[in-house]
């Protein structure tokens, strides 16, 4: 995989993020195009593509939402967009009460900034699992794993959404 | 300087940092000890004499009362900008927009009409020829600054600027992380600093991670068109309304008198940076106009100002995931950092005091030196990774825009797309590419139309051509393409949406050939001969004087040799033999000089009138 070549590493999910910065910093103390001013044209071309790479590489592997999504597009699978159906009858919920409070009613804070806090506990979560999951993945490739990967991190992105959109609509209402 | 000249002649020819500045220019260059600024403050002021010659400097500052028809300052405020943009500054400067403004914006000065990019060249040029005079030697390679939240076609257009004025520009630097370099912050080893930088037309607001002398830009916001400038206006707007009651008449449309009340309410600002109150002060001919102004009621003035650079600190801190207590250190820079009013608004939002050591009007230039010095491998140790100020997307259907590389990535940055045909037999594709955060077309920048052409006619969705955009170590866009099918590259034409196109610039560089750029050679022997001209004609009169009779006969005749062999060398173009006969001229003429110097000292106090 292009990104984990990029920073010398072998493509595994679970990585040290101090090991990956120090290889991003060691890198491009060599590549960047600074160091390649007096160089042939084709020497300038090369250290900017390089470097490119590099650092599209860095901001996809160093956080470990972004890597695994990265590692996944590479295994061809795509994240949806759709609401995971456990998730469906409590979305329904929540919107009600975000309607309510867009409209005015103060009554339905309580039940946003609890819902808030139970998103935000999924995200926690997924965090944690996902991290136990790379281990697992690494130490033996399982098409299952991947799979629960995938999921984990479809239902990430959809709550992590929802975290932001109820966290947007306290903080707007409050500020009246 | 002929005695004291060094010779470069084996060295590396000189890369020289620039900060081309709203108000203020300057250029610096790397010595062994450090980053030295080479010679003093350029205005950033162009004019056009009757003569038609173009002039930059502080010359031209004073051309902006004179004549103010002819003159123009603060152009950075229209680098890389379209007519739309620009109609709210025009009902505030005197900017006179030419015909046929409509693809490239042109300024009408007095018969000439100049490019935003060609006016900054004349500032260039002026600091090229001051940055050699110091040097001894050509210069041709620099590092320019630009603000941090400067768009694609505002760098495009910095750098037009300086191949204009015949300058190889190896790498823009944004005028916060050049700041961030000559602060010499990397002596703490690990760190996280704020700069804040607030000049006379841009504000800017970077967050840096420091890490073993690699500065990591971690995130940057900022106003390109926000700084003292505004505050100038304020006032002046103040001062024409007493000045209307006062004297009964608009003088808005006098345009010598609104230069010069400009240039006081200019000395009230930055007196008000020392004082508890300033004086407003304006004699016309034989009118007045006085008004003082405290810090109360200047604070209160400004505050809207300086309340609006506090929203991009926040969202920086916001994108550069850190909080206000992670941040170890803030840097003052940019001269409006002189206001106290800045400095506490600074102080409490960061909650630190922020460093105001270095001379905020110098840092840049000695930070873009840093970089050049990096460049020219003499600074091994730093290394700057800079990011892009703005997200950049291609048009989608329904005028949306969808980001390739978002805001505050580490440069240069890439993206792929794959691109292809929507019906049968299509043989052109269309890329709309545009730089802003907002989700619809119409509320961000386009930069530049990309026509895929010569397509092979075929079914529709067959077409594969993948583009590649790379925003380069400059913060500026490049695109190539390629044909997946036949794996060759794709032709296209590119229309960039603000500024010149690559032939128009070139068509500059080779007409300001012509006219202006002289090899660093001539103009050192022109200059010589101005003086030579000047010494001469200077002895010539002297030897009318009835001192040259009262000298001794030997005198004479050493001053007659001189001038003939001053005469010699004129026609030589070796620039350092007419110096050095200019300087024999020199010790030949002077108990002359002396002589007739006394005789004028004696006339001038016979004449004084006491009462004068
Ligand atoms: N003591 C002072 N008090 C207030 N303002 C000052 C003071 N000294 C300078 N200024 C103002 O600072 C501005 C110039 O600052 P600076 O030289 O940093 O800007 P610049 O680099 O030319 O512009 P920019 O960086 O925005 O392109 C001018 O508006 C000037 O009047
Ligand atoms: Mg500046």
């Amino acid at each position: 995989m292009k990104f984990y070549d990029a920073l010398g590493l072998e493509p595994k999910l679970a990585l040290d993020s101090d090991d990956v910065k120090k290889r991003f910093y060691d890198r491009s103390r060599q590549w960047h195009p600074d160091r390649f001013s007096r160089a042939s044209s084709e020497e300038k071309q090369r250290s900017e593509e390089m470097t490119a790479v590099l650092n599209d590489a860095f901001r996809a592997l160093r956080d470990p939402v972004t890597r695994a999504e990265y590692f996944l597009r590479e295994s061809g699978l795509e994240l949806s967009k759709d609401a995971p159906p456990e998730l469906l009858e409590e979305v329904f919920d929540l919107n009600m009460a975000l309607e309510e409070l867009r409209g005015g009613d103060e009554s339905a804070r309580p039940q946003l900034a609890a819902a808030q806090e139970r998103f935000t506990g999924m995200l926690g979560d997924a965090d944690a699992s996902l991290a136990e999951y790379f281990t697992n993945y690494d130490e033996k490739p399982d098409r299952a794993v991947l799979d629960e990967i995938h999921a984990t991190l479809n239902r990430r992105r959809y709550v992590s959404n929802l975290v932001r959109e109820v966290e947007k609509e306290l903080n707007v209402h409050s500020a009246n | 300087m002929s005695t004291l000249q060094i010779d470069f002649g084996h060295a590396k020819p000189r890369i020289v940092g620039i900060d081309l500045g709203t108000t203020n220019s300057l250029v610096a260059v790397m010595d062994l000890t450090g980053p030295r600024i080479l010679s003093g403050i350029v205005p950033s002021v162009v004019s056009v004499t009757s003569s038609g010659e173009v002039i930059a400097g502080s010359e031209a500052r004073e051309m902006l009362i004179t004549h103010p028809e002819r003159t123009v300052y603060s152009v950075k405020r229209l680098m890389g900008r379209g007519m739309a943009d620009v109609q709210d500054e025009l009902k505030l400067f005197p900017f006179r927009i030419a015909e046929n403004s409509e693809s490239v914006l042109k300024l009408q000065l007095g018969d000439k009409v100049m490019t935003p990019p060609e006016i900054s060249a004349h500032v260039l040029r002026k600091l090229k020829e001051d940055a050699e005079d110091v040097l001894g030697a050509p210069v041709t390679q620099a590092v320019i600054t630009v603000p941090a939240y400067f768009n694609d076609a505002q760098r495009q257009a910095t750098k037009d600027a300086g191949r204009i004025a015949g300058l190889d520009v190896l790498r823009l630097v944004n005028e916060p992380t050049a700041a961030a370099l000559a602060y010499g912050l990397d002596k703490r080893k690990e760190g996280i600093v704020a700069v804040y930088d607030l000049g006379g037309g841009t504000f800017d607001i970077s967050i840096l991670r420091l890490h073993d002398g690699i500065f990591e830009v971690l995130a940057t916001s900022g106003d390109t068109h926000l700084g003292g400038d505004d505050i100038d206006n304020l006032l002046l707007q103040i001062a024409l309304e007493d000045i209307q009651s006062e004297w009964g008449e608009n003088v808005s449309d006098n345009a010598g008198l609104v230069q010069l009340l400009r240039r006081a309410v200019i000395q009230a600002k930055e007196a008000l940076s020392f004082a508890p109150s300033a004086w407003i002060d304006l004699e016309y001919g034989p009118r007045k106009y006085q008004r003082e102004i405290d810090v109360q009621l200047f604070n209160r003035l400004i505050e809207p100002i300086v309340e609006r650079t506090l929203g991009p600190c926040r969202s920086c801190i916001k994108d550069a995931g850190v909080t206000v207590e992670q941040l170890n250190e803030v840097v003052m820079v940019g001269g409006l950092t002189r206001i106290p009013l800045v400095r506490s608004a600074v102080e409490r939002l960061f909650r630190k005091r922020p460093h105001t050591e270095l001379n905020p009007d110098e840092v840049v230039a000695l930070g873009a030196a840093v970089q050049a010095g990096i460049l020219g491998g003499e600074v091994a140790d730093k290394l700057l990774l800079d990011v892009t100020p703005l997200s950049l997307g291609i048009e989608t259907m329904g005028g949306l825009m969808s980001k390739l590389i978002h805001r505050n990535s580490t440069i240069p940055a890439s993206a792929t797309e794959l691109f292809t045909t929507a019906v049968d037999g299509q043989t052109n594709v269309l890329i709309h590419v545009l730089q802003g955060e907002r989700e619809l077309v119409k509320d961000c920048r386009s930069l530049a139309r990309f026509d895929l052409k010569e397509i092979e006619p075929m079914i529709a969705g067959m077409a594969r051509i993948q583009v590649r955009f790379l925003i380069d170590a400059n913060g500026i866009l490049n695109v190539t393409a390629k044909d997946l099918r036949s794996g060759k590259e794709q032709s296209m034409d590119v229309k960039p949406s603000y500024g010149l196109t690559d032939d128009q610039v070139e068509a500059m560089i080779l007409e300001s050939y012509d006219k202006a750029e002289e090899d660093f050679k001539e103009r050192q022997v022109r200059e010589a001969r101005v003086e030579a001209d000047a010494i001469l004609g200077a002895t010539d009169k002297a030897r009318e004087d009835d001192a040259y009779q009262a000298l001794s006969e030997e005198d004479r005749a050493a001053i007659d040799r001189a001038m003939n062999e001053l005469r010699l060398a004129y026609h030589s173009d070796d620039h350092l033999l007419i110096r050095n006969q200019i300087e024999k001229l020199n010790q030949a003429t002077m108990s002359l000089a002396e002589a007739i110097m006394n005789e004028a000292v004696g006339k001038a106090l016979k004449g004084t009138n006491i009462n004068a």
